[in-house]
């Protein structure tokens, strides 16, 4: 069974936004809130030169690097277009109203 | 059928009966009289009329009525009568007894049997439970006073009509298709009404940002008040409601509050019963229980992993569970479901997955003078969802597709504009092709309905010489107003010239047909005020456009409605959304703003208390004449301004498409050279037109003297004092391509060079593109027409600079001290610092 971690509620996430969480390994974790209420959760580094892709524009389904504009894809990782590269992801979801990500994914991811 | 005789007696006439028999059939028992298990009850009586006996418990005291007809109840559309399903007749019709108003209390599974409130208990053979859902109520204080309820049975309705009755103001709490149908109802007979989302759009999990939009501005336009974003804090009142307040402080009077936040699963009775329960209680394909004699159906239970909330599931689920009960085996598979609003006059329809994602393909249409919007999502060449506005008589026909799983790629061009001209313009001699569409159309056909521009007009004014989109616009105003009908225009060109179209101006990004300056035209012309409005107007074709369209309409929007546009800060880029640089780190340098260049101890100290603090590797004397604190974290940010602030610094919006520095000689205060006050001109300069957002970054230097060691002849604005007075030059770089500036004019006073240069930054910032500086600025419209807006025209001068400085009045609020004040203080925070240790 997988292990979920609750790491807060819809609203503390501006929708076209993103927060990160913070684990005691190397990295942090994006969770992303897109304009259409969805969730995904990516390490927080572009697979570019590691820009934190928490504070990037967040449209439709994609973000926009911040530090040299590389659009990754959020459901994958992958860098869009003629780009090349891949962000891991984590395993997100929404139920009784609080988000959870999967915590052995989490683990690994931060390592 | 056997009947067995259980005891014979006399009638006082001395007949001979042999009633009543013992009923020996299986003993069917229903909890629930609603919309599935009844409709469960009539499923099982057409394949085998005769062979359960059928007792239905009902909480309400009614005979089954059609729960999703409440609404139109509300709105005095119906009334009760006429929403009733199954009268009393019904049950004596079928032999079934119905104990309404008793709801069942427990359910003994080891008896098999169930009690009810009243004492009553009945032994089953088969138990269906159909127990629907209660509705969310959201734990704040006051959810019990009198007056708070939820939309949920016939006994909410008439709370509300008695409401009603008495006129005054109701709060809906939740904007969803619930809500705002309760919200409706409650407006027709007469409440004033305001609704409260907690999300930024109306129903956000059926529509998506865009029509959630489109239905705000209708229902505000029916004089509902919409608040999105919107959370409550608590409800209040002496002995009954008298008003909502919000977390922001908000305070909404109103004498009835509805809550319309959600609805789950009624499943207690089950979960106490020992029935195996997740979301809802679990059904197989028959919609059998973890107890083989205990049934369930309807929103109490969870089917494969899914829970519904719409009726149209139920329908399937039911015959499901009569072909289970009489031996039939065609299991439920799950249901794809739609919504529509039936609100009146408002029509809204979604369906499957519009939410879009890997692989998928978004086709949208806009079509802004009536109203549409129509978003259809294709994956594999099938369609996986679609949303629509304002026209959803073809949201059948989508659904159909999308539940066949039929192949679109033949009639996918043509998709979006719905069955009659998809199907129709295939048949009508093999027309895939949108070209091939418009070619076929009359001469008389109306292509632009703004102008009322037909095909043979289009076609006249291309023949005539227009070979291009803007020249048709020009030439005959189709596709110049709304541009709904810019692709037909495009098709036509294309049909008539056949290669020989021009490609138009070069558009804005990949979201939109229009160029930039089109859309900052628009958005003044028709008023436009909020980024989805400009989305929706102008057709882009994105669900929210990409981060180079939404941070350019985020400008457009700030510039052409200072004071009232609200900004959106996700449609800025990160170092405007942190007031700080970004660095190749991802850590963050700050630069506070030191007027003219100038500093002083006490500025000089805080600085260095910060760079020791926060232990920044690197400080720097920047190009500009200011200091720039290097390797702040995100997290570190709030603090270090506050410490900023408290030595008197602002933010030097270093960071932002905005006014940067000031740059300054020391002039004729200290200079064996100087002519002028450079220094106190810059400083003067700085304290008017810091703060204001601009197409670009943009710079300004005052010099004392020719020799110009500000070097302001490459800035955007720069000032070289002469003796006679000053000199002002516009549109110099050092970037990429250097360019020094065009001298614009010579002013005599130190007033006129403050005017001339607020006159000319609001130029500027009314005029040119998004992340274009005055350089390619002023080499596109030529330093003859600046001079022609500037200098020629005292009036328009005066004009612009009075724009800027009203603008001005609105921005320069230090957004250093905002954060540090708490102000969005938790983004610059981790969600939430989890401790995991390594496995
Ligand atoms: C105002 C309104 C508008 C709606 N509009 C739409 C719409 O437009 N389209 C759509 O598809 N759906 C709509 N719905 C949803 C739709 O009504 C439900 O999906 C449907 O009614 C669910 O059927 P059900 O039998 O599972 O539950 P219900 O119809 O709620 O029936 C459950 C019944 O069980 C009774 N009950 C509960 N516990 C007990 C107990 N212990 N003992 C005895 N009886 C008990 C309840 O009193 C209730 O009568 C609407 C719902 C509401 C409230
Ligand atoms: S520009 Fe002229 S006044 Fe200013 S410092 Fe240089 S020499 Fe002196
Ligand atoms: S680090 Fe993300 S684009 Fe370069």
């Amino acid at each position: 069974m997988t292990d979920w971690i609750d790491i807060g509620t819809l609203a503390d996430i501006p929708q076209r936004g993103a927060r990160t969480v913070q684990l005691s390994g190397e990295k942090e974790i994006a969770v992303f809130r897109t304009g259409d209420d969805q969730l995904f959760a990516l390490v927080n580094e572009c697979p570019h030169k590691k820009g934190p892709l928490s504070q990037g524009i967040v449209h439709g389904h994609s973000v926009a690097c911040p530090l040299h504009n590389w659009n990754i894809a959020l459901k994958t990782g992958e860098a869009q277009g003629n780009d090349e590269g891949c962000t891991p992801t984590i395993a997100v979801k929404e139920e009784g109203g609080r988000i959870w990500i999967a915590r052995p994914m989490a683990m690994q991811a931060a390592a | 059928m056997e009947f067995q005789v259980k005891d014979e007696r006399r009638t006082d006439s001395g007949d001979d009966v042999l009633v009543p028999f013992e009923d020996v059939r299986e003993h069917l028992v229903v909890v629930g009289n609603g919309m599935a298990g009844c409709r469960a009850v009539e499923e099982l009586l057409a394949r085998d009329a005769g062979r359960y006996r059928v007792t239905i418990f009902g909480a309400e005291p009614y005979v089954n009525y059609n729960r999703i007809m409440l609404s139109p109840v509300l709105a005095g559309e119906k009334t009760f009568e006429q929403i009733v399903i199954n009268d009393a007749a019904w049950y004596d019709d079928n032999g079934i007894e119905l104990i309404a108003g008793d709801p069942v209390t427990g359910i003994d599974r080891a008896a098999k049997a169930v009690t009810s409130q009243s004492g009553r208990t009945v032994h089953y053979d088969k138990l269906l439970i159909a127990t629907g859902s209660d509705p969310f109520i959201i734990p704040v204080p006051g959810k019990d006073l009198p007056g708070v309820i939820s939309f949920r049975d016939m006994k909410d309705v008439d709370t509300m009509l008695e409401a009603a009755g008495k006129g005054g103001s109701a709060v809906v709490i939740g904007g969803g298709l619930l809500g705002l149908e309760a919200a409706h109802g409650l407006t027709l007979r007469g409440m004033k009404v305001t609704v409260i989302h907690l999300m930024d759009t109306l129903m956000e999990r059926q529509l998506d940002e865009a029509a959630g939009w489109l239905l705000k501005t209708a229902l505000e336009g029916r004089g509902q008040t919409i608040l999105t974003g919107a959370n409550t804090a608590e409800i209040y009142g002496e002995g009954q409601v008298e008003g909502v307040r919000l977390k922001d402080g908000r305070d909404i009077p109103a004498s009835l509050v509805v809550m319309a936040v959600g609805i789950r699963p009624a499943t207690s009775l089950a979960r106490e019963a020992g029935l195996e329960v997740n979301r809802g209680i679990t059904v197989d394909d028959h919609m059998v229980t973890s107890d083989p004699d205990v049934l369930a159906v309807g929103e109490c239970v969870e089917h494969d992993g899914n829970v519904y909330g719409l009726v149209a599931p139920l329908w399937d689920m039911c015959r499901s569970l009569a072909d289970g009960l009489t031996d039939q085996h065609t299991g439920y598979k799950g249901s794809v479901t739609s919504t529509k609003l039936k609100v009146a006059g408002l029509d809204v329809f979604s369906v499957g997955d519009f939410s879009g994602g890997e692989g998928c393909e978004d086709i949208v249409l806009r079509d802004a003078s009536r109203g549409v919007y129509k978003r259809v999502v294709v994956k594999d060449d099938r369609i996986v969802g679609a949303v629509l506005y304002g026209d959803t008589a073809d949201g059948g026909w989508y659904f159909d597709l999308l539940k066949k799983g039929e192949d679109v790629s033949d009639i996918r061009d043509l998709l979006i504009f719905g069955q009659a001209y998809a199907v129709l313009g295939a048949s009508g001699g093999g027309a895939l092709d949108p070209k091939a569409a418009v070619a076929v159309l009359s001469d008389d056909a109306e292509i632009c309905g703004c102008n009322g521009v037909s095909k043979g007009q289009v076609v006249a004014c291309i023949d005539a010489g227009a070979c291009s989109l803007d020249a048709v616009r020009a030439g005959c105003k189709a596709s110049a107003s709304c541009g709904s009908c810019t692709g037909l225009v495009e098709n036509l060109l294309a049909v008539v010239l056949g290669d020989d179209v021009k490609s138009g101006p070069k558009t804005m990004c990949k979201c939109t047909s229009f160029g930039h300056d089109d859309v900052r035209r628009e958005i003044v012309a028709q008023d436009m005020r909020s980024i989805p409005e400009v989305m929706q107007k102008l057709h882009w074709s994105t669900p929210d456009g990409c981060s180079s369209c939404r941070p350019a309409l985020n400008y457009y929007l700030l510039c052409a409605l200072p004071g009232d546009y609200v900004d959106d800060q996700q449609s800025r880029f990160v170092n405007e959304r942190m007031h700080a640089n970004i660095q190749k780190d991802g850590t963050y340098s700050v630069v506070p703003r030191m007027w003219g260049g100038l500093t002083n101890p006490r500025e000089l100290r805080a600085i260095a208390d910060v760079v020791e603090k926060y232990d920044a590797p690197m400080v720097k004397v920047t190009g500009g004449q200011r200091l720039d604190i290097f390797g702040i974290k995100k997290e570190d940010l709030p603090a270090v301004w506050a410490d900023l602030n408290a030595a008197g610094m602002v933010s030097g919006h270093a960071y932002g498409k905005s006014l940067r520095t000031v740059k300054t000689c020391v002039g004729s205060e200290w200079c064996r050279f100087g002519t002028q006050d450079s220094t106190g001109l810059g400083v003067k300069i700085e304290r008017m037109t810091w703060g204001s957002w601009m197409p670009h970054k943009f710079k300004i230097a005052a010099s004392g003297c020719p020799r110009n060691c500000a070097e302001a002849t490459i800035k955007d604005f720069g000032v070289v004092c002469v003796d006679s007075g000053y000199e002002l030059h516009v549109g110099g770089n050092g970037g990429i391509h250097v360019r020094a500036t065009d001298l614009l004019c010579k002013v005599a006073t130190e007033q006129e060079a403050l005017d001339y240069c607020a006159a000319f930054i609001q130029l500027y910032r009314e005029e040119a593109r998004y992340l274009e500086r005055t350089a390619p600025w002023i080499e596109r419209v030529g330093v003859d027409y600046i001079k022609s807006r500037i200098v020629e025209d005292d009036a328009g001068r005066e004009a612009l600079r009075s724009r800027f400085l009203y603008s001005q009045s609105f921005s320069q609020e230090d957004p250093w001290a905002e954060r540090a004040a708490g102000a969005n203080s938790e983004l610059h925070q981790p969600l939430q610092p989890i401790a995991i240790a390594a496995e």
